[in-house]
């Protein structure tokens, strides 16, 4: 008998999501505009390129042939118009970049491309030699976190792979905090406050007394955390 | 070669300025000249335990401020001519301090003197930051209990980041001063013990105070445990804490149960 597979029904999602976009606010005479956009560029080329930019043309009265002149002159230097502001949409050639309303200030980094690379990869963990005291954090979301101490109540490690304490563990810990699931956490005697890995936590009152002062292990048992003995 | 010691510890009601007063006067009794500071702007104690708030004209935030030159507010002890105090004001508060107004101060003091003896306020703010920050070295005064614990480990994660010292990337030394140590419920196990707060604070061990009405006692008739009955349990463990500051090994005494046999039980661990 042959049974019949219904195809499943690929349901659309919308979602709304914000970005930050470079805002250019050209002046008249726009040629002078554009001298001082060829000014930035041969300062730091690339610094436009593969970023966001709006027009806000409420300075300027441009009609809409003017406005594709433009947008063309700016494509021209690499710079790709994402949408435009300042206008009224209507009687603007539809080939033009969209209008957007709305849009609200925010601060950018200013800062210019970095110029030397650091050819080393990125450390893949974090070696503390003292003791993690109360009221310290510390956050290394780019791997594991090695402890040579104590961690103590009222301090937080924050990981993005794995902590291992090599003392006793009275704070809290939160391994795998960017989704890594298979973090865990290890101390040589667990007191913790709190143990999360990939934001199941468990507080000290689920942790087991008789697990408490002994050496263990924190991991996520799909989305229960386990925490068993190391000895 | 001055030192510059500050007494602090995170949690009011521990014992800091008795501390200051008791090792200070011990200190200037072996011949060394001090001077303790009181840094608690606002809410000042050590002139009255030190028994000099009759004779307080000015005080660390005039001289920081330069209203007053640093000779006209350091007052010498009646008892020890070695010892001097730098009041605080009582009717400023902290922000009166400035930092560089205690950095030069400090810089001062330590051309005139063995030892200054930094007494920091309660807290983590303006004013315990402040009386750490020029500090070559460290009394951090814990009780055997959980919350003052805690906080002295605070404390020290402070003392770490943001003192000078620390900042130059160099080890500030630190050391755990355990006062009101109360024999009785020590025994009946209702404390931390002392290997419990050196195992979560792991600092070397200064000195262990017992709890005696002997601070009290002193402090109200305005004088240092160390000078007001040099033979009280306190003063003598305090005097035994300022000679490990000195530099000398004397065998920790862990104060017990029995009266009038304080010469007891050796721990075997030696102070810092």
């Amino acid at each position: 008998m042959d049974s019949k597979v219904e195809p499943q029904r690929q349901v659309m999602r919308l979602r709304g999501r914000s970005y930050i976009a470079f805002v250019f606010s050209p002046f008249m005479p726009i040629v002078n505009w554009l001298e001082e956009i060829d000014a930035t560029l041969a300062r730091s080329p690339g610094f436009f390129v593969g970023r966001p930019i709006v027009l806000d043309l409420s300075a300027v009265d441009l009609s809409s042939h003017g406005i594709a002149h433009l947008v063309s002159n700016l494509e021209s230097r690499g710079i790709r118009v994402l949408g435009l502001e300042g206008v009224e949409a209507t009687g603007l050639d539809a080939g033009l970049p969209p209008v957007l309303i709305g849009g609200r200030g925010c601060a950018i980094e200013q800062a210019e491309p970095k110029q030397v690379e650091d050819p080393r990869p990125p450390t893949p963990s974090l070696l503390l030699q003292t003791p993690v005291r109360s009221g310290q954090r510390i956050v290394f979301a780019e791997g594991d976190i090695t402890v040579l101490g104590s961690v103590g109540s009222g301090a937080e490690i924050v990981a993005g792979g794995s902590i291992h304490v090599y003392g006793t563990l009275r704070g809290r810990a939160m391994a795998g905090i960017n989704g890594n699931a298979a973090a865990r956490i290890y101390c040589q005697k667990i007191e913790a406050e709190l143990v999360a890995i990939d934001g199941y936590y468990q507080t000290a009152e689920d942790i087991g007394e008789t697990l408490r002062r002994r050496p263990a292990q924190a991991w996520l048992d799909g989305e229960v955390i386990r925490i068993t003995p190391l000895n | 070669m001055a030192k510059v010691l500050v007494v602090t510890s995170g949690k009011g009601g521990v014992g800091k300025t008795t501390s200051t007063a008791a090792i200070g006067a011990a200190l200037a009794r072996d011949g060394e000249k001090v001077v303790v500071v009181d840094f608690d702007v606002g809410l000042r104690n050590l002139d009255l335990i030190m028994g000099a708030e009759r004779r307080v004209v000015f005080d660390l935030v005039n001289v920081a401020q330069g209203v007053a030159k640093l000779s006209q507010a350091l007052i010498r002890d009646k008892r020890l001519e070695s010892l001097w105090l730098l009041p605080a004001s009582q009717t400023r508060d902290k922000d009166a301090l400035t930092d560089d107004g205690v950095r030069d101060i400090i810089a001062d003091l330590r051309t005139k003197f063995d030892w200054v003896i930094c007494d920091s306020p309660a807290g983590i703010e303006r004013g315990a930051t402040l009386a750490m920050r020029y500090a070559d070295e460290a009394i951090v005064v814990t009780n055997p209990e959980v919350s003052s614990v805690r906080d002295a480990d605070r404390i020290i994660g402070m003392l770490d980041s943001k003192t000078v010292k620390a900042e130059a990337g160099e080890q500030m030394k630190k050391h755990v001063l355990i006062t009101r140590y109360d024999t009785g419920r020590a025994a009946r196990g209702e404390m931390l013990s002392i290997d419990d707060i050196l195992e979560i604070l792991a600092i070397p061990l200064l000195g262990i105070i017992p709890e005696s009405q002997d601070v009290l006692k002193a402090s109200n008739v305005g004088s240092p445990v160390t000078l007001n009955d040099a033979a009280s349990l306190p003063a003598r463990a305090y005097t035994d804490a300022a000679r490990r500051l000195n530099g000398e090994t004397i065998a920790m005494m862990v104060p017990t149960e029995q009266r009038r046999r304080f010469m007891d039980r050796l721990l075997g661990r030696r102070a810092a």
